[in-house]
Formats: structure tokens, sequence, C-alpha cells
């Protein structure tokens, strides 16, 4: 019984987690239409910058928030001496932000070697949490609460606010926000820097489970594409939903079928491309 | 112009094991040679029907485990019944994928064959009953085909020479017939194919199943060169590997893939002996080419040597490249896909 | 028996009725023009003949046999060829080997991945003749890319009039071209022999009058006015749909 339980709050967690990650790839992709296959990088990228930050004593929190903002600013060169060039060739945008990971990767190695390094979890939130009469670790039911703060800004910036309005605007209709005077490519770049935030910080805060490690940027990203196909492009809700399914399907995937774990992983993805390409939530294309 | 080119590469390939010193350079060589016929077979979709594909790992690691598991299985079948097999597993893979992935276009195919080569990875790295996952399957020794040990690095060189050959051989034969001419219409007009009577869906299909089949053969020459294969063979970055491998060299001629192949594993062998950093630079040649000479290294060098050229004589008119001619390999038989600006009416 | 008939045809996209309940009907040998305002679902009616587009209702008959179920793929060997409204050729192939792709689609030999397409000789010397019948034969090797606006045109009919086709559709084949391309192109309309049934779209009403025996005019999806020549022209609802709006 204990066993499911863990395994329930290890994939609540996993699925605010992803969340986090694949917001950012979800907007990317609904807005700017480019599949960011870099995205697991600007992960754990944002993780290995904590780890030094919080070596030159900054704390875990601020470190998250600073590590994210270096990310954001990658992202944002990237897109803006990049991506900029190559604007609709998808195929391209795949190959170069495929080529930039594999760049990204073995700078990580340079800098911070092929050792893992550990993320303390932040004093305050360690140990366990008594709820109901079972322990639940704290920091894992710290993420899912900033899972949800997150969702909930996300939700309030694209609902109400201007940005937000001219983010929507673009996923539904790239030509037509132009003719209507947004300003497109500034919109790109915020966006991109935004996404690339979010991956930065979610590498952080997930430090103190996963650890940091050469090979996190390739673990991470195949999970965020599953939850972006299955919850739709540009849809915060799917992506929402489609990070707790994949949350789940890890975990029980890992203990229940442990030699067909990336099987049970891929095959849903699978599934929606093939019966339904544009996801379980995004509106149907045209 | 492109036949004496090709010709004579040919050649310099037969003689390798005699220009070449050290049996080190002739081992890369064969590697060399096995990529390319990889890279042919991924080329056969991505350059001559439009449709790359991210997953092709998938199929050359598949290849190279079925007969991996075949041999290690001790149940002393032959190498002839081993290689069928493994192509067999090929080719019945190439029909799954293929059925599947043509349910998209354009990214959707791409990203269907992702998640195929990643289950097909997935079930290399987890499935350890299988596939021994992480160990990998290691097999004792290469077959000796008609007598012929294949053991030391020249005759296996000669070998895969061979196999190449007849690779090369059936790409040729294969572009210039009427399929191959059906398969590149499909790639620049598949509403007007249709309309036209042509079937478009199984053009494609069978065009998966000769890709797979080479990828399959590649594989298996994978499997006896280095007599072992694990998840590595089949991850994304080696399908990736394989997509650098027919972009940067061009996915318009036969030569391109080649000499693609030709760059990736020279880099990644023996330039990493003095360069570090061989993923770093794999990834920086991926983001170069793509931006700065996105149809590829071959068509894009014989672009700007033309363009040298003719900035060189100054008084005669600039030449408009005649669209039909690309440096090596046969000539251009319509565009590469286009990398660097919006897809055309997939 | 008429050559090509449709039945109550429906189309819709989402709440738009892009085809409304269209009867038509065109004999052997007509030369039939299809007019209206843009939008009123001319296009739209041609890719539902062709397959390319599946109707939500209705039928279409060739020779009175129902393809409404036959699929894309199999129409031009029925014999329905069609042009484009834009030019879809092969761009970065010559005209002969437009051409020849476009025979080949109806033979067997397209399927074979062993011959060299160079050698066929009949299908080689079959292109030259398509292409001399549009007068473009002096350019077959010339890619289409270095052709002239008006010369491609030309090879799409020419592309459409290579599988001999018993129905042949033209999408707006005037399009664009100068007063001297529209004569040309008008003659070789004009000389198609009557055992193609030929049925035109266009816009530009003085080359398409020239050409037309029975008109057509579709608004909003609905075929609105239908009659020879002389009674489409001086009919009140057809004034109405050019000028009054």
């Amino acid at each position: 019984m204990s066993l499911w339980l863990v395994l329930a709050v290890n994939s609540i967690t996993l699925g605010g987690l992803l969340f986090l990650l694949s917001a950012g790839f979800s907007l990317i992709f609904g807005l700017m239409k480019i599949p960011n296959l870099t995205h697991g990088s600007f992960f754990m990228l944002g993780a290995y910058f904590a780890t030094s930050l919080i070596a030159r004593g900054f704390d875990f929190w601020t470190a998250a928030v600073l590590s994210g903002l270096l990310v954001a600013a990658f992202g944002g060169i990237v897109e803006r001496l990049i991506l900029r060039r190559l604007p609709g060739a998808e195929l391209a945008q795949v190959l170069v932000t495929l080529g930039l990971s594999f760049m990204v990767a073995d700078v990580c190695l340079m800098v911070w070697t092929g050792d893992p390094i550990r993320v303390d979890t932040p004093s305050g939130l360690r140990g366990a949490t008594a709820l109901a009469g079972v322990a639940f670790p704290r920091y894992r039911l710290a993420i899912s609460v900033i899972a949800v703060i997150c969702a909930a800004a996300l939700w309030t910036l694209l609902d109400r606010t201007r940005l937000g309005a001219m983010i929507r605007a673009g996923v539904d209709d790239a030509p037509m926000a132009r003719v209507v005077g947004i300003r497109v490519p500034q919109l790109f770049t915020i966006v991109f820097c935004l996404g690339a935030w979010l991956a930065g910080f979610a590498g952080v805060i997930g430090g103190p489970i996963l650890s940091v490690y050469p090979g996190l940027d390739q673990e991470m990203l195949p999970l965020a594409l599953v939850v972006v196909i299955l919850g739709g492009s540009g849809s915060l809700l799917g992506s929402l939903v489609g990070s707790f399914i994949v949350g789940f399907l890890y975990n029980f995937g890992q203990a229940m079928f442990p030699e067909l774990a990336y099987v049970v992983l891929f095959l849903p993805m699978l599934i929606v491309l093939v019966v339904r390409p544009q996801g379980l939530f995004a509106r149907p294309a045209g | 112009m492109n036949r004496i080119a090709l010709a004579a590469a040919l050649v310099i390939l037969a003689a390798v094991p005699w220009w070449v010193s050290g049996t080190y350079y002739v081992n890369i060589a064969s590697q060399i040679l096995l990529y390319a016929i990889f890279a042919l077979g991924v080329n056969v979709l991505a350059g001559y029907a439009g449709l790359v594909s991210l997953g092709h790992a998938g199929l050359f690691g598949i290849a190279a485990y079925a007969a991996g598991k075949i041999l290690s299985t001790g149940s002393g079948h032959g190498h002839v019944v081993v290689a069928i097999g493994a192509i067999a597993v090929a080719l019945l893979a190439s029909a799954v994928f293929a059925v599947l992935a043509l349910r998209g276009t354009g990214l959707g195919f791409v990203m269907i064959t992702v998640a195929l080569g990643q289950i097909v990875w997935g079930v290399a790295y987890r499935w350890i009953s299988l596939t021994n996952g992480d160990n990998g399957i290691t097999i004792t020794g290469r077959p000796s085909p008609f007598g012929f040990s294949l053991a030391s690095p020249r005759s296996f060189y000669w070998a895969t020479f061979v196999v190449f050959l007849a690779a090369v051989v059936s790409m040729a034969v294969f572009v210039g017939s009427p399929f191959g001419a059906s398969l590149r219409g499909t790639r620049d007009q598949p509403r007007r194919m249709t309309a036209l009577g042509y079937h478009v869906w199984m053009i494609r299909f069978l065009a998966f199943l000769f890709s797979g089949f080479w990828s399959g053969v590649a594989g298996l020459l994978y499997l006896y060169y280095n007599q072992f294969v694990s998840p590595q063979a089949v991850a994304l970055t080696a399908s990736a590997e394989a997509l650098l491998m027919v972009i940067s060299g061009g996915t318009a001629t036969l030569l391109g893939p080649i000499v693609g192949a030709t760059l990736v594993v020279v880099i990644k062998n023996v330039a990493s002996a003095y360069i570090e950093r061989w993923n770093f630079v794999l990834g920086a040649i991926f983001v170069v080419i793509v931006v700065f000479m996105p149809e590829g290294l071959v068509p894009g060098v014989a672009r700007l040597t033309r363009r040298a050229v003719a900035a060189l004589r100054p008084h005669a008119a600039v030449p408009v490249p005649a669209p039909g001619v690309a440096a090596g390999g046969e000539p251009v038989r319509g565009p590469s896909p286009p990398l660097n600006g919006s897809e055309r009416g997939r | 028996m008429s050559a090509l008939a449709v039945q109550n045809l429906e189309k819709s996209f989402g709440g738009l009725r892009v085809t409304a309940a269209v009867n038509l009907a065109v004999e052997p040998g007509e030369r039939r023009l299809i007019i209206g305002p843009n939008g009123a679902g001319k296009t739209t009616l041609f890719n539902l003949i062709t397959g390319e587009l599946r109707p939500d209702g209705g039928s279409i008959t060739l020779f009175d046999r129902d393809i409404s179920r036959v699929p894309s793929r199999r129409r031009a060997h029925l014999g329905i060829s069609r042009t484009y409204q834009i030019i879809t050729l092969f761009q970065g192939e010559t005209l002969l080997r437009n051409v020849m792709l476009s025979l080949l689609g109806l033979s067997h030999l397209r399927w074979n991945p062993l011959v060299r397409i160079e050698r066929q000789e009949a299908l080689i010397v079959h292109a030259r003749e398509v292409l001399a019948r549009v007068a473009l034969d002096h350019l077959a090797e010339r890619p289409v890319g270095e052709t002239a606006y008006g010369e491609r045109r030309r090879v799409e009919i020419a592309m459409a009039l290579a599988q001999n086709p018993r129905v042949l559709l033209l999408d707006e084949p005037f399009a664009g071209l100068s007063i001297e391309e529209r004569r040309d192109v008008l003659r070789l309309v004009t000389s198609i022999p009557r055992d193609v049934t030929i049925v035109m779209i266009e816009h530009d009403m003085d080359v398409a009058l020239d050409f037309a025996e029975r008109i057509t005019v579709l608004h909003f999806g609905a075929v609105v006015v239908e009659g020879t020549r002389g009674e489409v022209v001086a009919h009140p609802r057809t004034r109405e749909i050019y000028l009054g709006e």
C-alpha cells in the first residue's frame, strides 16, 4: 500500500517538475512553431548554474531565480542570433536546436566535469510532514506547490495581461497577429526567454531530487516532448494534465514494467501522434 | 564530370588498404563505408522522399541486435541465416515504422520517428532479459564468407567495400529509375502526383522499406565490425548523427551522404584525438551547415566555388548557376528539401 | 449520358457551406464555363470532382459511372485530368521531365525501380510530342525555373493533356497572362478535339466567353444561373452578382 503512495507522491512531484519544464516548451512550440530540442539543455544548464551559485554562497531560491535568468539570457541569444534566421523552417529548427544541445552538453562536461553533483534540499524543507497520518517529504510537496503557483502565474499572464493576449493571439494566428500590429519578432524573443527561464528554474528545483549530471538533458527532453504531444502545444491546461499523466506513467511504468519502462512512456505519445496529431487538448488546426 | 569524380572516388576507396598506413586507419575507413551505407539509406527518405527521420538508428540497431541475438544464442546458425534474419527483422521494423510515421507529414513525421526510435532504444536499454541492457550483446568472431575470414582489418574492409559498392549501385539504379522519379515527384508536389494517378502513400512506403533495408545492412556490418552492440547504437544521438551525415554532405546527390559520413566519422575518431570536444564540434557543424549551407557541403562548396571562380573573372558576366548541376555524384534531380525557408505544400 | 455529372453535391468547412446542393451535367464534348465571384466555391468543386476533397453529401458520375467512392489517385486512370490555379509544376525538373512524370502516372512503368528512365525511348518521344502540341518542344530541356510564366501555364495544360483525358478541368488557365499569351492559350484550348470534354473556371470574361458554350454561375456555393452563353449573359441575376455588388 505504501509503495503505491510513495509512487503517487513521486509521480505528482515529477509531474510538477515536468510542468515547469514543458510549459515553456509548449509555449515556444505553440507560438513560434519551433520544436526546441535545446529545451532539455536549458533544464540541465539551469541546474549546473545553480550548483556554482550555491557554491559561491547564494541561497537556494535566489540561485534558482538567477540561474533561470542566466538560462533565459542564453535562450535569448540563441533565438535572436540563430532561430530568427530560420523563420518557418521547422526542419532546420529541429536540427539547429539539436546541434546546440550537443554543444551545450559538451560545454557543461568541460566546465562541471562528468561527476554527478548533488544539490542539497533547501533548509526549511528538509524532512517530512505528516498529513492524514502519513509522512510526506516536505520538499516534494513544495515542488507541487511551486508548480501550482507557476501555473497560476502563467495563467494570469496569458489570460489577464496584454502580453498574454498578444501571446494567445500569436498562438492562434501569427500572420493575423502581425497584421493587427503585434510586434511578433519581439514577442517571440520574450516568449523564448520565458520558456528558457522556466526550464532553467525547473532544473534547479529538480536538483535536490535528480541531482545534476551529464545526460540529464537527454533524459528530460523526451519527457517534455511526450507531455507536449499529449497535451497539445500552446495549451497551458494541456501541459498541466500532460505533465501529471507522464509523471504517473514514468513512475508507475518503471515500478510495474521495468523492462518496458520507456515503451510505457512513448507508446501513448506515439498513439496520440498517429491518431490525433494535434494532441488531446489543443484546438484542431485550421 | 560527375561520373568521373564518382568513379575516381570509388577507385581510391577500393585501394585504401594499400595507400593507408596502419590498421587504425583501415578500420576508420571501414567505419566510413558502413556509415556511408547507413547515410545513403537515410537519404532515400530525407533527400528523395522529403521525409526526414530522426529514428533511423532504430532500424540500424534492430538489425544489429537481431543478428547479435541469433549469434549469441549459440544455436550454431551459419552467418547467412543470421544475415537474412537480421535484415528480415529490419524490414519488418521498417514496415511498422512506415505505417505509423506516414500518418504524419513534415514535423509530425519527424516526431513519430523520434517516438519510434525512442521505443526501440527503451527496449534495448530496459528489457534486460532480451537485450542485456546497457551491457549490450557481444559476439565472438566475424563471419568467413566463402572461406575468407573477415577477422583482419584489411579483409573486413574489402568485404565492407563490396557491400558499399552494391549499395551505391543499387542507389544509382533506384534514383535513375521511373520509381525514383515518382518518389521525387511525391517530394515536390504530392497533391499533383495523386491527381496524376500515383499512389503516393505506397510509393513512400516502399521507399521506406528500401531505406530500412540498407540501414539494416549497415547495422549488420556495424555488429561485425565492433563485435558488440549496445543501446548507444539506437539512441537519439545516433539518429541525429546519421541525419547530420546526410545533411552535411547534401541530400540531392549520391556523393553527398558519402562525404557527410566521411566527415562525421573522421571528426569523431581521428580529430577527437586532437580535439577534446567531439560533441561540441559535431553540434557546431550542424548549426553552421544548417544556417549557412542548408543544401549541404557538396552543393554548398560547389556553389561557393562557382562564385569564387566567377568573382575572379571580373569581365565575364556572372553566370546564373544552372540548377541542374552539382559537383560529384549524378546531376541534381530536383531541389533538396528546403531547410532555410518555409516548407512547401506538404 | 453525360460526360461528367454531379448530383446534390455538398461540402462544408466548419460552419461554412462551400458547396451547396450543386447539380451539374456536362455533355460529352461540351465546353462548359464555370464563373462566380471569389469564394463562390469553384475550385472546391474541382477538388471534389478530382477526389482531393471528400464531399459531405451527393454524388459524382463520370460517363454514368459513380466515382464518388473512387480514391483520388484512381480518377486520373478513369480519364479526369486537371490544371491548377497556382502553377504546381516540378520546379527543379526540365519541361520534358515534367511531362514524362505526367505520362508515367498512368503507366505501370512508374513502379519500376530497375530500368533507367533516360532509356525509355517511347516515353521520351511521347513527351516531346505533347510538348509540341503546346508549342514548347523547343524548350524541352529547359528547367521549369528558367521559363516564363506564360510558358509554365502552357506546361500546366500539357501535363493534363498528356494523360489523354476524357474530361479536362482547367482552373483559371488564363490567370496572370498577357494579351498575347492569352490568345496563345485560347488557341490551344480551342484546338483540343471534341473527344475531350472541357470544364473551365475563369475570371477573365473576355477570353472565357469566347470559349464557353454553356455557362454555370456559382454564388456562395450554389448554382444560381445556368444556360447557354447568351442566356447567362443576359440573365438579370448574373448582372446582379457581377455588377450589383
